[in-house]
């Protein structure tokens, strides 16, 4: 198998080796921050299969997450299956979900899907809500203490250590990053971004470009369960905010201000903009509004995002 | 037990929601209509003019009507001088983009909501009627006020609907509807349009809010719902058809309440929710529409 890319495929191994290194630097309290910006950047960069390389801007990527948020923590809380069971079941729901939203979703374009996909994900959340004597609604459930641990291959993980937590989402990470690189710097990556230049040339090319929108959706919809199902199982705790609009919002945000259509950049835009949650949420409660103000502002003045900027002046491998 | 009474009841509830409904939805379809482009901050428009009233009523003195009056002046002319002051800072510079002003109208949204809440506090703020009349059927006294809301509603709608199809200015906004590009050929001057359309837009859902405000509190949070059932209402009604918006309003303001008395809130809102999202993808013209162009 031939690498394409290899100065991106380096700078891939540099950021994990790099992060793996950080937990030795860093105080407690940072540890626990990056442990969380690792798992929502896993999340924005199942957003940016979509959104960056394959041109779908979503509005309902929280029902992805939610869904491996719920099918993780439901078949952990209610059948007692072992973790990385309740993990597998998180994602398998994610893709059953996106799949079949996708089969709907994508008979649309542009305005509509942005619309469509928010209804079916607004739906989702009220259908949790809905059901909240079996999905604990907005009190959420507390996994009990049974599933804070698991062994697997011999190894003993213990959920409330925070050293283990930061390498599990490490590895996700990392396994997750790798895959992507795999999937979007060869010719199916080349052919979503073709989708997202021109899609009725693409189609004229002999390409069936529904089946390629399709497999972004699912792909997308798919790690972001893989995000989802991990913050649940990880943090011990489901709820229905993990479905709100805003978790949509915020895998937007954070694709946006690192560069849509850069592999790393979702990376970038989580790790900058949970920081500045973190710190924003100490000082004000009204922290939605910088939200918003950088909504605007990322698509006034800095449309292709951080990475994207650098990758359109001097770094053109940067994709 | 007699059902006729029921009935009139519910009929009058229903009217009254159809009239603020018509209201709102005419302006997220109007400017969806001439631009091209989802206002998602339509909802805080909506809420700003029912805190608007709620502002007026506690510091223009006097008995409940002058406050009222002057809110359903003031609260138009300053949401529409926020829109236009939007649309000259955010969305003409995107050059209207439609995924671009969607994005930014949805920063826009939280802006408006947080800034709000900041100013006004959390709390839900009650504001009186502007009149006190009770209107004597035989077998109950009705609100006056509610029957003020839908008349003020029929006569807006009217006359938006006369000035669209009789006046220059209404000739403008048909022209640049149907065919922007023509329409700056002919010197209709496209920006400007653009600009208007979209404070008008949002004028309507201000009155909306101050008629609203007397029955329903103000508060932060409030343009939810109707941002919602107005998506519910232009999407049902065919995207940018004002006389689809029309019925579709009437007709899912007057099946709301039906239906919120039969089915909890939250199943109500989960059937508007797929609605919107099965229309779209299976009759993208509305379920009244003609097949578009």
């Amino acid at each position: 198998m031939s690498i394409h890319n290899k100065k991106l495929f380096l700078l891939c191994l540099a950021t994990l080796a790099g992060l793996f290194v950080l937990q030795f630097l860093l105080s407690d309290y940072l540890v626990l921050a990056f442990t969380r910006i690792l798992i929502l950047a896993v999340f924005a960069m199942g957003y940016n299969v979509l959104m960056g390389y394959t041109g779908l801007v979503s509005l309902g990527h929280a029902m992805f997450f939610g869904a491996g948020v719920y099918g993780a923590g439901l078949s952990s809380y209610y059948l007692g299956v072992s973790l990385p069971v309740a993990f597998l079941a998180g994602i398998l729901a994610a893709i059953a979900l996106s799949f079949l939203i996708g089969l709907l979703a994508l008979r649309t374009q542009t305005v509509s899907f942005m619309i469509v996909t928010l209804m079916f994900s607004q739906a989702a959340f009220l259908l949790i809500l809905y059901f909240s004597e079996f999905t604990g609604g907005d009190q959420g459930l507390t996994l009990p203490t049974s599933a804070r641990s698991f062994s697997l291959f011999g190894l003993e993980v213990d959920m409330t250590s925070d050293v283990a937590r930061y390498n599990l989402a490490l590895t996700v990470f990392g396994v997750v990053l790798l895959g992507l690189f795999a999937f979007t710097q060869g010719p199916v990556g080349r052919l979503l971004v073709a989708v997202r230049e021109n899609e009725d040339r693409t189609r004229m090319l002999g390409f069936d470009t529904y089946a390629i929108k399709l497999l972004a959706f699912t792909v997308s919809g798919g790690i972001s369960g893989v995000a989802g199902a991990l913050y649940g199982l990880m943090f011990g705790y489901i709820g229905s905010a993990f479905a709100e609009f805003k978790i949509s919002i915020e895998a937007l945000l954070f694709t946006l201000v690192g560069g849509p259509g850069t592999l790393l950049g979702p990376l970038v835009g989580t790790g900058l903009m949970t920081l500045l949650i973190d710190r924003l949420s100490g000082v004000t409660t009204a922290y939605l509004i910088v939200i918003g103000a950088l909504l605007i502002v990322v698509t006034l003045w800095f449309p292709t995002g951080i990475l994207g900027t650098l990758r359109d002046r001097w770094l053109p491998w940067l994709k | 037990m007699d059902i006729v009474p029921y009935l009139l009841l519910a009929t009058l509830e229903g009217l009254v929601q159809a009239s603020v409904l018509m209201l709102t939805a005419l302006g997220l379809s109007l400017v969806f209509g001439v631009m091209r482009v989802v206002n998602v901050s339509h909802g805080e428009f909506f809420m700003l003019g029912a805190v608007a009233a709620w502002v007026c009523a506690n510091l223009i003195p006097g008995p409940p009507y002058v406050p009222f009056i002057a809110a359903l002046l003031i609260a138009p002319v300053f949401v529409g001088a926020l829109a236009w002051a939007a649309d000259w800072a955010i969305l003409k510079r995107i050059n209207y983009n439609p995924e671009a002003t969607i994005v930014s109208t949805i920063g826009l949204m939280y802006i408006i909501q947080q800034m709000t809440l900041i100013t006004f506090g959390p709390d839900a703020q009650a504001v009186e009627a502007p009149f006190y009349h009770t209107v004597r059927f035989p077998w109950f006294g009705y609100s006056g006020y509610k029957f003020f809301i839908i008349a003020v509603a029929i006569v807006l709608v009217g006359g938006l609907l006369y000035l669209l199809r009789h006046s220059k200015v209404g000739l403008y906004m048909r022209a640049t509807q149907f065919d922007k590009e023509t329409a700056q050929n002919f010197g209709i001057p496209v920006t400007k349009v653009y600009s208007g359309v979209f404070a008008v837009g949002a004028m309507l859902a201000a009155i909306g809010g101050v008629l609203v405000v007397p029955s329903q509190q103000a508060h932060y949070l409030m343009g939810h719902d109707p941002l919602l059932l107005s998506f519910v209402v232009v999407i049902v009604g065919g995207l940018g058809s004002i006389p689809g918006t029309i019925a579709a309003a009437i007709l899912i303001g007057m099946s709301d309440g039906l239906l919120s008395v039969f089915f909890s809130p939250t199943l109500a809102k989960i059937f508007s929710t797929l609605l919107v999202a099965l229309v779209l993808v299976f009759r993208p013209q509305g379920l009244f529409g003609k097949a578009g162009r």
